[in-house]
């Protein structure tokens, strides 16, 4: 029984089948990457864990509990965060404010008017968002304005906000799309070490193999909308039906 | 001090100072001068810098903060005035219970106009939060104006008449809005040689309760709710996958906002005990748009800035008329004294929406951030000037 259970999940927007009875099962504790060549439907898959999407029939269970119907911000209280394929962050906030928003949705939940208590009498939020900004090598920037970072920060912070939860399951959708070389190798020394050092189960849809493959412990392939195949990677590489999907047959 | 860091307190203690030497500092000029008119220290006038200022304050915390743009504002004012008076027709002519009714009373309008207005965002919200006051407007007017059930009294506005019950009005008390039998209306006139200064108990009423809301509006943009409606500005999508609601948020705000609105519209009419429909038209709305955004939308001091400088402009440059303008041109020759007043004309008098609107172009244009940007800058300008001057002689000493 995996933390997140999707069970014969589909989904049409008009005439488009955009998900077919799609089950899979994401064990705690592990990376489990979704791939699958553009229009697969692994955004769309996505967006029916975390409230965005609803699908017209199946279930997803996250530990147990159906995440359906929920709004997106009680599906993170739940305990799932989600990255996304371009990194949303407050821009108009420094790096030290948006790394303590999360902290405060951590410790006052959904909504909390406090309107009159001042930052200074804040201290462990404070401390909490200094800790993880020390854990993402990111401290010295504290007070920098956060939309004027590059892209490679912006998704370190972003990655931070939603670590600073402690989630039970990260989602990330293509963290390094549109990367350069090196922030997209800084990304993924980052999300190893966040696996090899935390518990926490992380599913990831990535287009780069590379990243795949260097992160993923378990891989399911998406193909017009239906699961292909799921296994290691070291069995995904070679296997002749990805090579169809990705290819085309003639491959 | 009172919560606050160094700098906010400064700021405090600052427009402490602006407002309670206000009958001075606005009474520049000796009573008898040709430049008098500019004066505008005097209680009236006074009043509705720190009413409206009230007002602006209690916008910029949810247009400052939040970026939500609401053109409704005015009716949250209106029905504050309109509580505030039916105190006075039926109970009491002191000022506090109305006040205090006014609040209740803008707090559960703006909570039930929020609560539908907020279901949408950006442009939608503002056409929707234009609808309902106009829809209150039209209320007031007419609907709920007729012999059998007559809230608002139509267009004459609603009025203290003699055959009110005023239930708890007393002989001895003044037969004018009071705060426990200190009338709003006494004032005490200071002459000191050729100038006269006026002190209104109405006006520094009003000053003391813009303080108080001046703080609070001071705490809650350091508060972390005031994070949390900044960060609601910044990126909503993100607070909502960061597991926070953003509605409650919004709608706290616009509440908030709302009881500013109505305490303004307590203090109107505890000044003047009459409330008129128009009180609630969306141009009214309007003028608070413009206080804030001219002052500058998200600061702290900016909506009191702009308030002052629209009233100042209405009350003021509408009284030039073209007698005035004569005698400031009559040095120059007959022809061209007169061109130069046809010049002018259209921008002074009734005009005085035309300088108002360049005005606020040009600041619109030229600094976005409103009248705090600019000082903000005059003052960068000049430090930077003065470091230059001291990095000269810096260099210059060692030479010798």
């Amino acid at each position: 029984m995996g933390i997140l259970e999707v069970k014969d999940v589909s989904k049409r927007f008009g005439g488009l089948k955009a998900l077919t009875d799609v089950n899979l099962s994401v064990a705690e504790n592990t990376v489990h990457a979704i791939i699958g060549p553009n229009g697969a439907g692994k955004s769309t898959l996505l967006n029916c864990f975390v409230g965005k999407l609803i699908p017209d029939t199946g279930s997803v269970m996250f530990d147990g509990e159906s995440v359906l119907g929920r709004a997106p911000y009680e599906i993170n209280q739940m305990g799932i965060s989600r990255v996304f394929q371009t990194p949303e962050i407050f821009g108009d906030l420094t790096v030290l404010e948006n790394m303590m928003i999360p902290c405060f949705a951590k410790r006052d939940g959904s909504f909390e008017l406090n309107a009159l208590p001042n930052m200074m009498g804040q201290k462990d939020i404070v401390e909490r968002a200094e800790e993880v900004l020390e854990d993402m090598n990111m401290a010295d920037k504290r007070h920098d304005h956060s939309a004027s970072m590059s892209r490679g920060d912006k998704r370190r912070l972003e990655i931070g906000m939603c670590l600073s939860q402690e989630p039970r399951l990260l989602l990330l959708d293509e963290p390094t799309a549109g990367m350069a070389r090196a922030d997209t190798n800084n990304t993924i020394d980052l999300l190893k070490e966040i696996r090899d050092r935390r518990n926490i189960t992380i599913a990831i849809i990535e287009h780069d193999m590379h990243v795949v493959f260097s992160l993923a412990e378990r891989i399911t392939v998406l193909a017009q909308g239906t699961p292909l195949v799921e296994d290691t990677p070291d069995n995904i590489k070679g296997h002749p039906k990805v090579r169809e999907a990705y290819l085309g047959e003639s491959a | 001090m009172f919560g606050l860091d160094k700098k906010d307190t400064t700021l405090l203690l600052v427009v402490a100072a602006l407002t309670m030497l206000a009958p001075f500092l606005l009474n520049p000029f000796p009573t008898e001068s040709g430049m008098a008119q500019f004066n505008a220290g005097y209680p009236d006038l006074m009043q509705k810098f720190v009413i409206f200022g009230i007002f602006a304050i209690g916008f910029n915390i949810l247009f400052g903060l939040t970026g939500y743009l609401s053109f409704g504002h005015a009716a949250f004012l209106g029905v504050g005035s309109y509580a505030a008076v039916w105190i006075f027709k039926l109970f009491t002519y002191n000022v506090f219970p109305a006040i205090l009714l006014s609040v209740i009373v803008a707090a559960l309008f703006s909570l039930l106009i929020g609560f539908v207005s907020l279901r949408r965002s950006g442009i939608y919200f503002s056409i929707l939060t234009l609808a309902f006051p106009q829809m209150s407007f039209a209320l007031a007017y007419s609907v709920l104006s007729n012999p059998k059930f007559n809230l608002t009294n139509g267009e004459t506005g609603l009025q203290v008449y003699a055959d009110d019950p005023q239930r708890f009005h007393r002989e001895g008390l003044p037969d004018l809005p009071h705060l426990f039998g200190l009338s709003m209306r006494s004032t005490h006139t200071m002459e000191i040689g050729a100038w006269s200064f006026d002190f209104n108990v109405g006006y520094y009423l009003c000053a003391i309760v813009m303080l108080v809301t001046f703080y609070l509006s001071v705490r809650i943009f350091r508060s972390p709710f005031g994070m949390m409606l900044r960060a609601v500005k910044s990126n909503q999508q993100r607070m909502n996958y960061t597991g926070l609601n953003t509605r409650p948020y919004t709608l706290a705000a616009f509440v908030i906002s709302g009881m500013y609105a109505g305490l303004a519209g307590g203090l109107l009419a505890a000044m003047d005990p009459l409330a008129g429909a128009e009180r609630m038209q969306w141009t009214a709305s309007g003028e608070v748009v413009l206080m804030t955004i001219l002052g500058g939308a998200g600061t702290l001091i900016g909506p009191i800035l702009g308030a002052g400088f629209i009233k100042y402009f209405e009350n003021i440059f509408s009284k030039i008329n073209d007698n005035v303008l004569h005698q400031w041109f009559s040095f120059m020759p007959d022809g061209i004294e007169d061109f130069m007043v046809f010049i002018v004309h259209p921008f002074v008098g009734k005009g005085w929406h035309l300088t108002l609107g360049i005005l606020f172009m040009l600041v619109v244009i030229f600094l976005p951030g409103g009248l705090v940007d600019g000082g903000q800058r005059i003052g960068r300008w000049l430090r930077s000037r003065g470091q230059k001057e001291d990095k000269t002689t810096g260099t210059t000493e060692p030479a010798e």
